[in-house]
């Protein structure tokens, strides 16, 4: 089968007045349709760099260094800004984590949704707002809603309508970027609720969280990152409960669980600068299995039972 | 022994009125953010309070510490009525009963060396002398993992991580040994992999001090991981108080169960309670049980008369219809 999304070798760094930071490092990946991929990692893995990079949304001074974003067949950083500006929204839909950031205060909820869909669509005022009300109805929100600013609606609702907003074109692709961080877990069981049933109705979503028992929970794959690498990817289930990188097996005994009954193992270390990693495996100053080869050179990425592993434990 | 007791807490807080409102002069409203609270917490114990954002719990918090000023309700530690305890007498009391901040960016003040903000309360409190409090403070920084302590002390916030400036928001409310801590969201803001570290540094020094807490959260993990008991908030009234296992297991308060059945786990238990609509507006509280909109349960009763919080030490809820689930 052809996967819907495919990114080769991906390299997006940073240009600082300390030197250059490395926040994806040759990432790849690949997505199929209607497949639900989590990508779990701390703050500055390089998670939403590389959402931004889909996108290509990295201003200055980000730069997308090196790679191949290969969606329904086109490399994307091949696009001129027009053919990209199509695109976003009516191919890849994205949501991001603060709603109230991303909404217009001052404009009616009905009309920025009609005026995304107008600045894609040639379609009328009426019918694009009729269209406004049935997606707000597709994320459990009632129609009338359209007539709301986005200060009358709570964290969950606006979310909601960022998602009503990102679909609103019907891409075939979202990328939700830490979507129900800011929200109570009721909220968040609804959105992503909604989020799942989309993959049913032929859409892809790439889940970008640091928490990861919800990724384990929903998404079909799960992907791991940690200071711009991929560590491990792999089948949700089978990666929770036989995990194979020493960083994926420290994350999941350091998160708190409410079903699980253990006490939690602290993970020593911080993660590292990424303007002057560690030389060899980025992972190895906090690695309780690192060898010598470890500190030296980078770690060789291998397929272990159909499961992705950046690491010299199972080299060659 | 209760260290802590609480009775029929309770704050509002009045509604800004726009100038057309007082024009006409509209009745004041209020938010009942905390609308009648009892419990106790022993000795040594670590009871965790729960609740969605807006539930109240913050504000328990901050009552507990004479942050906020009670509208209504006593507060006892040990036994002594410290409500309304003001000045001299209050500043005595306080050296007993800690707070930790949830934002370790906003908690440290920017200007002051990390050492500074440990001697601070010893030397307010006239515990130590200068060298005193430096030599305590290098202590208590090593003690909280940051080594060595005496270059910690020099520094400043900027050059912390917040992983690390959370160790020195624990380090200054644990250097008094106090009595009491209230943790208010004390993980939510530290990264997955360093929470860990921190939690078993709190429950480390609930051991050694053998000290009582309030631990605030809206993450239920944690609050199963670190408590002895469970306190489950919503709209300013606990709904459900006891052991953790009861509580967590054998769920009594539809809300209990809808929140339960919402928590992402590795092991996801096949609990699907659901929960209506949005939180009702706290300043307009529906009549009866203030859950009654929500609850996929309710009856006329419920629409009636508001339940009262009762059963045993062990497990006690407010509800008319409490469930009688298992959740193994």
């Amino acid at each position: 089968m052809m996967s819907l999304l495919e990114i080769r070798n991906l390299s997006t760094y940073y240009h600082s007045r300390r030197g250059v930071l490395r926040a994806v490092d040759m990432v790849s990946l690949s997505l199929d349709e209607r497949e639900f991929v989590g990508i779990v990692g701390e703050s500055g893995c390089g998670k939403s760099t590389l959402a931004f990079s889909i996108m290509r949304l990295i201003q200055p001074p980000g730069e997308i260094v090196e790679g191949e974003i290969i969606f329904s067949g086109k490399n994307l950083l091949e696009l001129n800004d027009e053919e990209m500006r199509r695109v976003r929204g009516k191919e890849i839909g994205m949501v991001f984590q603060d709603p109230m950031t991303s909404l217009d205060p001052l404009e009616k909820i009905g009309d920025q949704i009609v005026e995304t869909i107008q600045m894609h669509e040639d379609i009328g005022k009426k019918e694009a707002l009729e269209k406004a009300r049935e997606l707000l109805e597709s994320v459990g929100l009632p129609g009338n809603r359209v007539n709301y600013y986005p200060h009358q609606l709570s964290g969950g609702q606006r979310q909601r309508v960022m998602i009503a907003l990102a679909i609103a074109l019907n891409p075939t692709l979202l990328i939700a970027d830490e979507p129900t961080t800011a929200l109570d877990v009721i909220v968040q069981e609804k959105i992503m609720n909604i989020l799942k049933k989309m993959t049913s109705e032929g859409r892809s979503i790439i889940l970008i969280t640091h928490d990861f028992s919800l990724a384990a929970e929903k998404s079909d794959r799960i992907v791991i990152m940690y200071a711009g690498w991929i560590v491990e990817m792999g089948d949700s289930k089978k990666l929770v409960n036989d995990p194979l990188h020493p960083y994926t097996k420290g994350l999941l005994e350091s998160v708190p669980d409410l079903w699980l009954e253990r006490r939690i193992k602290t993970m020593p270390g911080l993660p590292p600068d990424l303007v002057n990693p560690p030389p060899g495996c980025k992972f190895h100053p906090r690695c309780p299995k690192a060898m010598d080869v470890c500190r030296k050179e980078e770690p060789p990425e291998v397929q272990v039972n159909g499961r992705f592993v950046k690491c010299w434990l199972y080299g060659v | 022994m209760e260290i802590i007791k609480v009775e029929g807490l309770k704050k509002y807080f009045p509604v800004q009125k726009s100038f057309l409102e007082v024009l006409f002069s509209k009745e004041l409203q209020f938010i009942k953010a905390v609308d009648g609270v009892s419990f106790t917490v022993k000795k040594g114990e670590m009871l965790s309070l729960v609740g969605e954002s807006g539930c109240g719990k913050t504000t328990v918090g901050r009552m507990l510490v004479g942050l906020e000023e009670p509208t209504e309700g006593r507060i006892y530690f040990k036994e002594r009525d410290i409500t309304s305890l003001r000045g001299e007498k209050r500043r005595e009391i306080q050296r007993h009963i800690q707070i930790i901040f949830q934002d370790p960016y906003a908690s440290l003040n920017p200007r002051m060396k990390i050492g500074e903000h440990i001697t601070d309360p010893l030397l307010i409190h006239g515990i130590a002398t200068n060298e005193e409090a430096k030599r305590m403070a290098i202590e208590m920084l090593e003690r909280v993992g940051l080594v060595p302590g005496e270059q910690f002390y020099n520094r400043l916030p900027y050059q912390l991580s917040g992983g690390q400036r959370q160790r020195v928001a624990i380090a200054r409310a644990m250097v008094l040994k106090p009595e009491f801590v209230v943790a208010d969201e004390a993980v939510s803001m530290i990264d997955v992999s360093l929470r860990a570290a921190i939690l078993n540094l709190l429950m480390s020094f609930k051991e050694e001090y053998n000290l009582s807490m309030l631990f605030i959260t809206h993450d239920l993990s944690v609050a199963k991981l670190v408590g002895d008991r469970i306190a489950v908030m919503y709209l300013g009234k606990i709904v459900e108080l006891g052991e953790v296992n009861e509580v967590i297991h054998k769920p009594k308060h539809p809300y209990t169960a809808a929140l339960l059945s919402a928590v992402p786990s590795f092991e996801k238990r096949d609990l699907r309670v659901g929960i209506f609509g949005d939180v009702s507006n706290p300043i307009d509280l529906p009549p009866g049980c203030r859950y009654n909109p929500r609850c996929p349960f309710a009856k006329d009763e419920c629409r009636k008369a508001e339940p009262e919080l009762i059963g045993t030490d062990r497990h006690s809820f407010a509800c008319h219809y409490p469930l009688d689930i298992v959740v193994e």
